[in-house]
């Protein structure tokens, strides 16, 4: 066989792996959406999900799917960005750093179920907190936080070597050089990094499981003090997500309109996720042209 | 204040490398070694840089002149497994000392590099970076400081009307000269250039030469450079660097028409390097 003929099977292979790939994605989407999308409607996503009866929103679900992800991204993105600015510019390399990385990438390979276990003896038990969302949030970081940890690590590395010793050069310490120079040049790969992680939390359900709980309390929207077990702003109260309120209604749910409820979670799922990646590339980059005075 | 003995040893220096004291010294280095883990890249030279003068440093790669060019504001101290033994003087301090503060000791002796590395910002922030980090707060004074780095850098002209632009749309030989104005901007008695115009075409490179040669009126010029032609025509002295081993430090005229090592002569004329 002559390198030509090579060349071409190989563009060949690539060309089906992507084709495969490519109808894969748009066949998931096109059955979530042809199913779930006669489902949404504005009272689906307005009324509280009921337990018995049919015609039971996602309301709740909703607002905890977005809440759990704010807090856990509050949480684990200045510990993640941290982790990966010590990893690129502080660890000396040698064994510790060595095996800190390996307990990273075993961390980062962990079945969510199983952080969720992890999740249920330590921020459930051990605390004596019950269900919360701040457990969730808790378990959704350790869950997380490797991969954040890595992709700033090598955001940070990528930016050209030049950069950096142009900036000490001038008489520029260390940690300052680290915020204005090599921060604001990772920030677009730690931006997809972060929203990677983000479409993570925003589906896990095996995590909250045991954290988060299948509950959520009857919640006041007009109520916003945080400590009000009413309120949707307290962090120490159950709450189910709408990726756990697929699983649930189709594993135990009492509901005669289960199929209807689950088909409109997904689809808004879906939904959210592409709304809320859409969302942040497009604050990125304005942030980033901002910064950079780039047009 | 200068003893007795630092005097004497001054012009012990002067007359080993072979010429008159006539400027005030601003660098005098001492048995200079320089290591890379086990390796040694530079052996210990001793050179004496005079104030208010270009200086080229000239070899085939690898002698060991980028990595002494890099020894003078401590950038080797970035490299894992790199030190420095010896001394190099500068205001009767040791460079090389523990207990210089580096960050200071970078305002002073500001480096230029071989690749133009603006940083992904606006013009005007690429020069107020440092000076707001050296506490330079007030507008007024931050516009001012701009506008006169870049005037002496020979910039001015070319982008006053697109200072909050994106350094990134410049031309490389701009670039360069924006990072020759923002090291100006800090005020350093010493600036350092590694190759700083191997990367630019001809006109950009005239451009820095000439700026180059105006510079030394304020400030003391080290420039490590592959072209010949550019430190005959800019330089007042010259060392020919070889394996770690200064060869040959003399005027540059003289090293450039009658040089008195033959190695020296070997590498001018292009016969290896």
């Amino acid at each position: 066989m002559n390198s030509k003929t090579a060349d071409r099977i190989a563009t060949g292979v690539f060309i089906t792996i992507a084709i495969i790939i490519i109808s894969i994605l748009v066949g998931l989407f096109y059955y979530i959406l042809v199913n779930g999308l006669k489902h949404i409607s504005l009272e689906f996503l307005t009324t509280p999900s009921s337990n018995v009866r049919a015609g039971g929103g996602i309301r709740d679900q909703l607002f905890n799917s977005f809440y759990i992800l704010f807090i856990t991204m509050l949480i684990a993105l200045p510990l993640g960005i941290g982790g990966g600015i010590y990893m690129a510019e502080y660890a000396k390399p040698g064994k510790i750093t060595d095996m800190v990385r390996s307990c990273i990438e075993v961390l980062a390979s962990l079945p969510s179920i199983v952080i969720g276990m992890f999740g249920l003896l330590m921020f459930v038990n051990l605390t004596g907190w019950g269900y919360t969302i701040l457990g969730g949030a808790l378990a959704l970081t350790v869950f997380n936080l490797p991969v954040i940890v890595r992709v700033s690590e090598d955001a940070i590395r990528a930016v050209p070597r030049e950069l950096k010793e142009g900036s000490l050069a001038l008489g520029i310490t260390k940690w300052h050089t680290i915020k204005t120079v090599l921060l604001p040049s990772a920030f677009p790969s730690i931006l997809t990094g972060a929203i990677l992680a983000a479409g993570r939390v925003f589906g896990e359900a095996a995590a909250l499981l045991f954290t988060a709980g299948l509950s959520t309390p009857r919640l006041d929207y007009a109520n916003w003090n945080p400590f009000s077990p009413q309120s949707p702003l307290n962090i120490f109260r159950p709450a189910e997500t709408l990726a756990v309120h697929i699983w649930s209604v189709n594993t135990q749910g009492l509901i005669p309109d289960v199929e209807e409820v689950s088909n409109g979670s997904a689809a808004v799922l879906v939904l959210s996720v592409l709304v809320f990646n859409l969302l942040a590339r497009w604050i990125g980059s304005m942030i980033h042209k901002k910064a950079t005075a780039s047009k | 204040m200068v003893t007795t003995f630092e005097e004497k040893e001054r012009v012990n220096q002067a007359v080993r490398s072979n010429s008159q004291l006539q400027n005030d010294l601003i660098l005098e280095v001492n048995n200079l070694e320089i290591f890379y883990g086990e390796k040694r890249a530079v052996n210990g030279i001793s050179i004496d840089i005079e104030k208010n003068s270009v200086t080229a440093l000239i070899g085939p790669s690898g002698c060991g002149k980028s990595t002494f060019l890099r020894s003078i504001n401590r950038m080797n101290d970035l490299i894992p497994g790199a030190r420095a033994e010896g001394e190099i003087i500068y205001e009767n301090l040791n460079i090389l000392s523990e207990q210089i503060d580096v960050v200071a000791l970078r305002k002073e002796i500001g480096m230029v590099f071989q690749k133009p590395n603006p940083f992904p910002k606006s013009i005007y922030e690429n020069i107020t970076h440092a000076l707001k980090f050296a506490g330079i707060k007030k507008k007024s004074e931050l516009d001012e400081m701009v506008e006169e780095s870049l005037k002496k850098a020979a910039l001015w002209e070319e982008v006053k009307d697109r200072l909050h632009k994106s350094a990134l749309s410049l031309s490389g030989g701009q670039q360069q000269r924006l990072c020759i104005a923002r090291t100006i901007a800090m005020k350093p008695t010493v600036m350092l250039l590694d190759e700083p115009s191997s990367a630019l075409d001809p006109i950009s490179n005239a451009k820095v030469e000439d700026l180059i040669v105006d510079l030394k009126k304020e400030y003391s010029i080290i420039i490590v450079t592959h072209n010949m032609q550019q430190a005959s025509r800019i330089s007042d002295k010259t060392a020919f660097f070889l394996s770690g081993d200064i060869i040959e430090y003399d005027y540059t005229e003289k090293i450039f028409t009658n040089p008195s090592v033959k190695k020296t002569e070997e590498y001018i004329s292009g016969r290896f390097g």
